[in-house]
């Protein structure tokens, strides 16, 4: 489109920019803005930041209490480093679990692949609230599970996971795990097989072969699917929400609590921007790999 | 490509799969359930579909939903396109980063942080310029904005992949750039914009989080609906209503997934016999 010209390409451009920047970016000035708020009883909920005096100066009215509030309120540091703790394991088995079944998608025929590939697809955009109240029916006292365990003998009294942190877990690893298969496949998919087969030829054993050249290959697809189970996972509210226990305190939980419970915006505003503070890292990570992959 | 030593990873595929696929196939199976107790079976029947039809709360969220689902897969993929064309063709220009990290954030941000802080700018953009007003509107833009995420990267790949030399020879031909673009490539592209509508239609229909924070009051899309139900415990008409969504959308993938794959076909068929 060189004979475009600069004008039409802005025709092209503009549109999506400009509607990302307003309802994507600016969002979270005005987050940042209000987290420097106070809450109050009118609507909406907070003061204003920015104040036109009388005679026309601008006083800003911000202050630090929410930011204090959070440092000295146990709950957020507990529930940042549960939430942590929670989505890192959690990453961790899908990565265990995810990885073998790339591998195998990777090695099946062509024509198996993209089977294999729709079966892992059709649950990941599947409705993702359902499948989370689809685990429950399994996990419950009286499901599947327990069920079948009883009926083999396994145990004697049905297993108590619902409502516990156990039931969080399984039901992260269940609903992200095409998360974690679908860029590992793509990494895997790319890797070149007459290197593995040079390697053989070579006299190496299929473990050393897969341990010096394809997992080393692999790492950028093993680093994108961590984190694309890793950063949502961490602030997931409808697994713990349906699944976890009373005391199960996600961030993702406080938050709405804090929102719909305790209608504090101007706090909640500040937990969403130190969240965030602690997410860039890893969100530049995913970036960065993913970008790479795509221009690769 | 068969190895020796893939039964490992085959084995854990096939545990994958069944992991992904047994509680679906159970609350399927449960929905058929003629008793209420959610853990006795009474026999096969339909009843629960039935009584769906007589929520006036449910079918008025369903509408919301389908309203919703409609116009912000519509909107997603006008602007994902775009995106997308503007990423692929135009090497560099002002703002390039700013919009490849605008793309693709939307897919890892937890979605808490994405509706408060949407809500914050409407409620700010209702004090400042008295639009717009919390319901249909906001829920809408909300779901533009993570819809694009998810075109912009389908369309980008297959872009990145057409061959430009057909659009190049169309305009030595005398073809204007938008005349060699709408004939040319949007034809290549077309089977990735018409999955992505679907996954977009899919995804708004299925959200909760950011629906929850952005909508006003009386504006309860179906997952708000189902969500406070489900909060209560597991029950059948739930079932019913689950089984009729994860199969609708199921169907709607694979379609999805068949016309990419239809259309991938014929392209390579088309390349085969303009290449003897």
């Amino acid at each position: 489109m060189k004979t475009g010209g600069t004008p039409r390409r802005w025709l092209i451009i503009l549109p999506p920019l400009v509607f990302l920047l307003v309802f994507f970016l600016v969002p979270f000035a005005f987050a940042f803005k209000i987290s420097f708020a106070e809450a109050a009883a009118h609507v909406p909920p907070f003061t204003d930041v920015l104040v036109f005096t009388p005679d026309h100066h601008l006083k800003i009215a911000a202050t630090l209490a929410n930011y204090r509030y959070l440092l000295t309120d146990e709950v957020y540091g507990v529930a940042y480093l549960f939430s942590l703790r929670t989505a890192f394991f959690a990453t961790l088995v899908c990565l265990a679990l995810g990885y073998p079944m790339a591998y195998a998608i990777a090695r099946a025929p062509r024509a198996t692949q993209s089977v294999l590939l729709l079966v892992i697809m059709l649950p990941f955009w599947t409705s993702f609230l359902l499948r989370v109240y689809a685990l429950e029916g399994i996990i419950r006292d009286n499901g599947l599970l327990n069920t079948v365990l009883l009926h083999l003998g396994l145990i004697h009294e049905p297993l108590r996971i619902m409502r516990t942190n156990l039931a969080v877990y399984l039901g992260i690893i269940y609903s992200y795990l095409p998360f974690m298969v679908l860029p590992l496949f793509a990494t895997l998919e790319k890797l070149d097989p007459t290197l593995l087969e040079a390697a053989a030829d070579l006299g190496s054993t299929p473990w050393r072969a897969f341990r010096d050249i394809t997992l080393p290959l692999s790492v950028p697809g093993v680093i994108a699917g961590s984190m694309l189970v890793f950063i949502p996972a961490v602030g997931e509210f409808v697994i713990p929400s349906l699944l976890g226990g009373p005391n199960n305190l996600m961030i993702g939980r406080v938050l709405w609590d804090e929102f719909f419970g305790n209608h504090d915006w101007p706090v909640a505003a500040a937990v969403s921007i130190a969240f965030l503070l602690l997410l860039v890292g890893p969100i530049a990570i995913y970036q960065y790999y993913n970008v790479r992959q795509l221009e690769a | 490509m068969e190895r020796h030593g893939s039964l490992f990873p085959f084995t854990v595929l096939c545990f994958g799969i069944a992991i992904l696929y047994i509680p679906i196939l159970v609350l399927i199976a449960y929905s058929f359930n003629a008793s209420p107790l959610v853990n006795v079976w009474g026999g096969f029947s339909t009843a629960w579909y039935g009584t769906l039809w007589h929520n006036r709360q449910l079918l008025d969220a369903a509408l919301l939903s389908l309203e919703v689902a409609v116009s912000a897969s519509t909107g997603a993929v006008i602007l994902g396109t775009l995106a997308a064309v503007a990423l692929v063709r135009f090497t560099r220009f002002p703002g390039r980063l700013l919009l490849t990290g605008m793309v693709n954030a939307p897919l890892v941000m937890p979605e808490i942080i994405t509706g408060i802080t949407q809500l914050l700018l409407f409620v700010s953009m209702v004090q400042l310029i008295s639009w717009p007003h919390r319901g249909f509107t906001t829920i809408v833009i909300s779901h533009v904005t993570f819809c694009t995420a998810y075109v912009t990267i389908t369309v980008q790949a297959r872009l990145a992949s057409a061959d430009r030399a057909l659009e190049e020879a169309a305009m030595d031909l005398g073809a204007g750039p938008a005349r060699a673009f709408l004939e040319i490539t949007l034809p290549i592209i077309a089977p990735a914009i018409v999955s992505s509508w679907l996954l977009c239609f899919t995804l708004s229909l299925d959200d909760l989080v950011i629906s929850s924070f952005v909508s006003g009051p009386g504006a309860s899309t179906l997952p708000m609906v189902i969500y406070s139900k489900v909060k209560l415990g597991v029950s059948p008409d739930i079932n019913a209503l689950a089984s009729l969504i994860v199969c609708g959308v199921g169907a709607l993938i694979i379609t999805a997934g068949w016309l990419m794959r239809r259309a991938e076909r014929r392209r390579a068929l088309e390349i085969q016999l303009a290449g003897r």
